[in-house]
């Protein structure tokens, strides 16, 4: 069988699923046994995941900007609905992303999860086929299945090995995106009316006429914008993260919080181009409140996780900025700035897990001093610390720069202010390193920690190299994603040039 | 090829290596690793000085694409030309200098390994900042360097202070790298690239452009070279932007002497000339860059002359002398600013390096009324830091005699009010600079010891590692004015700089400069001869006339001494608001408004809300889960079933 053949999307999607059955029958009188099996086998088939992840990402073809790798069979037929999967430019990276954290994800739970290890294995596998599933379907019926699937696991996470508030912390995040995801189904079941399918390359391009347009365009915004999230629905993010277990954690940041702007790509550009454009005014105030008032939050946390968590929403504030500026170095820098965070994010939720296995404890205050008796931990804890303040030479600065200039290019008093999150975010992560990791040593139980073991650094010095290596070679991503951009764009351009009632006449 | 590259990235790869494999080849390796390295490297960037300069092989190295994203295409690259030849030899030496000195000065500190590697890193950010093709390799190497200062500043990481320190110097920084980075958008959006060439080639087409910015049509060349300047200022310490560098002194003193008076300040310097092509077209954002270097010449004088740290009166001092060189800059006596750049590195480093000697003799005491009458115990130091003032002061045929003389001079023949302001403001500051500097003397080294008994038994002259260097710099901040005059400012100097600065014919003030009257040319050394009388008159004589003398001007030194309150100022404007905004938007923003009408308001407004969700909340939090599954399942089964019907 070839590559050309072999269903690999669907492969990679559906095994993590496959693999959760067999960790669930996973059985045993011993506990630990149990739990190490669970473990082992999670592991297994998250990294062979991994491994078909990597084999797709090589065999991308960065000439071209069709979907590729591309599965289309019927499905339900009366209704013509097909499982059409594939991946182009803007989802590939995702797709690897959630990929390489699983199984990082899966190893750690080893030693911060001390109950129902096999069913947080389970649920981290479910997980993961729903979120490869998000990005790799092209039917909209398919995607809102993956997509608002991917909340129960989570909810699970959060809601069973979280923390003290876990409950009202995994409500809060229900809460917030059942609203909007509600509206977008009603959107999609009006879109399937209008186009009689809701195949996602059928309707890219081809945009109704009229003011529906801009309903439907809010509907799914009501969506993304809670999964970004965007200010200011955002506020179920810092309890989520607060609550959830470290592995939630890493994969909130890291991989969930891309599925808003993927959906912005994949729907909102390229099916609403007028709303877009009528749109991006308030989105750009939007994300500039977002950079500013959550920077200025995040400076007076006194929970490290929080202020991570609310460095999230600023660094998704330049991703909606660069994605609604619809330049290329905007939107190519949305893209690298979400991989980025990916990478970042998730290791620096690893790297409060590490030190919250130690102490037990998030609050800052309690540290200090650190660096001490935990040199190889500082060195990493700063790489990350640095990507995220976006040094150049880091995944973070490249996204930023780029995004950035994209933004400065559509306005210029845009620019100036989402650019202040440059002396923002590198305020409040200073803040933070210092407190935690220098200065005097004053808590004795945090001079008495470990620095990191095998396993912890087996899940940091991967993710600290690629942040450096996207950094210093990021064409190895902007390569990649740059044709589906360019073709994104230039699709955008001609729709908004045409005027509606030309849109009426070809019968739409 | 292979030359150029390994003068760039030795000092890379000796980073990585003492830094990551510390533990394998030890403090001793770690150290004699570095050294090398880095003496290596500056062998070879007086190579290229001989091949680049002397015989004119100016050329440019590309080694890979870095980001190309659209228009947006970037490369790593090694720019050869005068400029960054001149500045790679100024950093190379200086550093191996700072190198070797470390050894001897560190010998006590647990963390050698560490302290040399990131020595090592700071030189390759700063290599990679003056050989930069393009601005964002430029920004690359402008916050590596940064990041260096962080990193060393905060060296003793075990003291609030230095963190504080270190975090300032961050962050101010940042503020002016927030300029730097929209400069670079607005170059990038008018010339469609960041590469130095095409921008330089471009210039002709946008000389009357404007820029659409905040709603205002502002003309393009004025709004990128003065937001570019911003980034100067925060890396070159000038008024506003300067906060950090007297805090900086929380570091090792070989630090100071490397990044926080060589090298690392010179950036800004560095940035402006190599923009000389844009500068020379924006005669506005040239008054503003006179404006700021004259007064912050000043201004950190007179601080200077009060502080009683000896490190702080070197930084004072630092930040004035690079005043000088901006206000050069700004009447575009480019050349004269490089000039001084260069000696000012020598006997800056020499000063600090002397300073540090000082400190290592006297037990880590920087205070300097604690100090007195110690010349003869230390007399090899003693002549360093004479030599080293007799340069800062501008005494004939030391180093900083020429340059800062012909930065005066070029001022002066600006014939312009903002030339002429800060000709008479350099030579206040002239007065001021010679006046500090004997006081620091006489402080230190004479009149009756104020150190306690214990310290002065202590006492004794630095190991060889670290007498040896100051030695060569003082070679340096004695000939390297008279050696070099001819090539950067005098006859030569056409030849010399080649392409690498741009000057309007009109605007050639280093020409004038050679045509100006005598008392222009005698004057500053007046104010300097004077200062040192002064001095020698109020503190040889012991510290009563000093303190009558403050008491007399009490207001202005109070003034004078606290620096101008910027601190407080800072802390009031901008410290204290984001802090209260902060907490303003936790808990107004987001607990009482976003959760309160959102879904905490949702609660308690469904009957008994608090109550009934109590009671959900049994925490079987499968059972949601479960009725989430069966909710979405029926809610999809129900569409399904209505299309069906269709």
């Amino acid at each position: 069988m070839t590559l050309e053949t072999f269903p690999l999307l669907t492969v990679m999607t559906f095994l993590p699923l496959v693999g959760a059955l067999f960790v669930m029958l996973i059985k045993g009188s011993d506990d630990t046994r149990v739990r190490n099996n669970a473990v082992n086998v999670g592991a297994f088939i998250s990294f062979c995941v991994f491994g078909l992840s990597l084999v797709m990402l090589f065999n991308f073809d960065t000439e071209t900007s069709d979907f590729q790798f591309v599965e289309n069979v019927i499905w339900f037929e009366a209704l013509n609905l097909t499982y059409h999967m594939g991946v182009d430019g803007i989802s590939v990276f995702f797709v690897v992303l959630a990929a390489l954290l699983t199984p990082i994800c899966i190893l750690l739970c080893k030693q911060s999860v001390t109950s129902r290890t096999r069913e947080y294995v389970v649920a981290l596998l479910i997980l993961e086929t729903l979120m490869i599933g998000t990005f790799c379907a092209l039917d909209g019926i398919l995607f809102y299945i993956f997509f608002e699937g991917v909340l129960i696991p989570m909810f699970i996470l959060i809601g069973v090995w979280g923390g003290p508030k876990r409950v009202y912390a995994a409500f809060k995040f229900f809460l917030f995106t059942l609203l909007g995801s509600v509206l977008m189904l009603i959107a999609l079941i009006y879109m399937f009316v209008a186009y009689g399918t809701t195949d996602i390359p059928t309707m890219m391009f081809d945009p109704l006429a009229g003011d529906i347009q801009f309903w439907l365009f809010l509907a799914f915004f009501a969506s993304f914008a809670v999964k970004m999230p965007m200010w200011p629905v955002h506020t179920w993010l810092p309890d989520a993260h607060v609550e959830a277990p470290t592995g939630g954690s890493v994969i909130l940041a890291g991989v969930l919080l891309k599925m808003g702007g993927y959906g912005f790509l994949r729907f909102s550009i390229p099916m609403f181009p007028e709303a877009t454009e009528l749109f991006a005014p308030m989105i750009f105030w939007l994300s500039v409140i977002a950079i500013i008032y959550t920077s200025l939050i995040a400076l007076v946390q006194t929970d490290m996780k929080k202020m991570i968590a609310y460095s999230s929403v600023a660094h998704m504030g330049y991703v909606t900025l660069g994605i609604f500026t619809a330049t290329t170095n905007g939107v190519e820098g949305a893209i690298f700035q979400m991989i980025s965070h990916g990478l970042i994010s998730a290791a620096l939720f690893i790297c409060v897990g590490v030190i919250y296995d130690r102490m037990h404890t998030r609050e800052i205050k309690r540290y200090g001093g650190i660096v001490k008796n935990m040199p190889k931990y500082a060195t990493l804890f700063m790489i990350f610390m640095l990507g995220s303040v976006g040094l150049p030479g880091t995944s973070g600065f490249v996204g930023e720069i780029l995004a950035l200039m994209g933004a400065f290019q559509a306005d210029t008093v845009i620019g100036t202010l989402a650019a202040s999150g440059l002396v923002l975010g590198a305020t409040y992560m200073l803040w933070l390193y210092r407190q935690v990791v220098f200065g005097p040593v004053e808590n004795k139980d945090a001079a008495a920690m470990n620095d990191v073991n095998g396993m912890e650094k087996f899940a940091l010095i991967p993710l600290a190299a690629m942040v450096i290596w996207l950094g210093v070679q990021p064409n190895f991503v902007l390569d990649r994603i740059g044709p589906s951009v360019e073709n994104l764009l230039n699709n955008y351009y001609t729709a908004i040039s045409l005027p509606t009632d030309e849109l009426a006449r070809m019968g739409r | 090829m292979i030359l150029e590259t390994l003068a760039v990235f030795i000092p890379l790869i000796t980073f990585i290596i003492a830094f990551l494999g510390c533990k394998i080849i030890g403090d001793r390796g770690a150290q004699f690793l570095t050294c090398t390295g880095i003496i290596a490297s500056a062998v070879m960037s007086c190579m290229l000085f001989q091949d680049v300069i002397l015989d004119g092989n100016v050329r440019t190295i590309t080694l890979m694409t870095w980001i190309s994203s659209g228009d947006f295409i970037v490369d790593w690259a090694i720019r050869l030309d005068t400029l960054s030849v001149v500045m790679m030899c100024v950093i190379t030496l200086v550093s191996s200098c700072v190198h070797v000195y470390s050894v001897g000065y560190m010998s006590h500190d647990a963390h050698k390994a560490r302290f040399m590697s990131y020595l090592s890193l700071f030189t390759f950010a700063m290599l990679m900042l003056v050989t930069a093709d393009n601005l964002i390799q430029l920004f690359f190497g402008w916050e590596g360097v940064g990041l260096a200062s962080y990193l060393l500043i905060g060296f003793w990481n075990h003291k609030h202070s230095a963190n504080r320190a270190a975090m300032k110097a961050f962050i101010v920084n940042r503020v002016g790298d927030l300029g730097l980075a929209l400069g670079i958008f607005v170059i990038f959006i008018l010339f469609g690239s960041v590469q130095f060439d095409t921008i330089f080639v471009g210039v002709n087409d946008v000389i009357y452009d404007t820029f659409p910015f905040w709603g205002y049509e502002i003309h393009a060349l004025t709004l990128a070279c003065l937001l570019l300047f911003i980034g100067a200022c925060g890396k070159s310490a000038q008024l506003g932007l300067h906060t950090w560098l007297p805090d900086a002194m929380e570091g090792p003193t070989p630090v100071s002497a490397l990044i926080h008076a060589a090298t690392m300040v010179t950036a800004g310097i560095f940035l402006v000339a190599r923009f000389s092509p844009l500068y020379e077209y924006a005669p506005d954002a040239l008054m503003v860059v006179t404006y700021l270097g004259a007064f912050t010449a000043i201004v950190a004088a007179t601080i200077g002359m009060t502080q009683f740290d000896i490190k702080r009166v070197i930084a004072y001092s630092t930040m004035s002398q690079l005043g000088y060189m901006f206000f050069a800059l700004g009447v575009s006596a480019y050349g004269a600013a490089m000039f001084h750049l260069m000696t000012h590195a020598f006997f800056k480093a020499l000063l600090f390096l002397g300073a540090g000697s000082v400190i290592h003799a006297m037990s880590n005491e920087q205070d300097m009324r604690k100090m007195g009458g110690i010349w003869k115990k230390i007399p090899f130091t003693y002549a360093m830091m004479w030599i080293g003032s007799l340069a800062l002061a501008g005494i004939p045929y030391f180093a900083g005699y020429f340059s800062k003389d012909m930065v005066l001079e070029s001022a002066w023949a600006d014939q312009s009010s903002h030339g002429n302001l800060a000709y008479w403001l350099g030579v206040t500051a002239a007065f001021i600079t010679a006046f500090y500097s004997w006081r620091l003397l006489i402080m230190t080294f004479h009149g009756k010891s104020r150190a306690s008994q214990k310290v002065l038994d202590h006492v004794h002259e630095s190991p060889l590692s670290m007498t040896l260097p100051l030695l060569f710099l003082s070679v340096g901040a004695v000939g390297a004015g008279y050696v070099f005059y001819e090539l950067f400012v005098g006859h030569d100097r056409e030849h010399f700089w080649a392409n690498s600065l741009f000057i309007l014919p009109a605007n050639d003030t280093v020409e004038a400069a050679h045509h100006v009257p005598m008392w222009v040319k005698k004057t500053p050394l007046v104010a300097a001869v004077s200062g040192i009388v002064i001095a020698t008159l109020i503190y040889g004589t012991g510290g009563k006339f000093a303190g009558f003398i403050s008491k007399i001007f009490k207001p202005l030194h109070a003034l004078f001494f606290n620096k101008y309150y910027f601190d407080e100022l800072y802390h009031t404007i901008f410290q204290r608001p984001a802090i209260w905004f902060g907490a303003l938007f936790t808990k107004w923003g987001d607990q009482k408004t976003i959760n309160g009408l959102g879904p905490d308001g949702i609660a308690k407004l469904s009957k008994g809300g608090a109550g009934i969700l109590s009671k959900l909340q049994t925490g079987y939090v499968y059972h949601y889960a479960f009725m989430m599954m069966i909710g979405l399942v029926a809610v999809i089964s129900w569409i399904f079933w209505k299309m069906i019907e269709w």
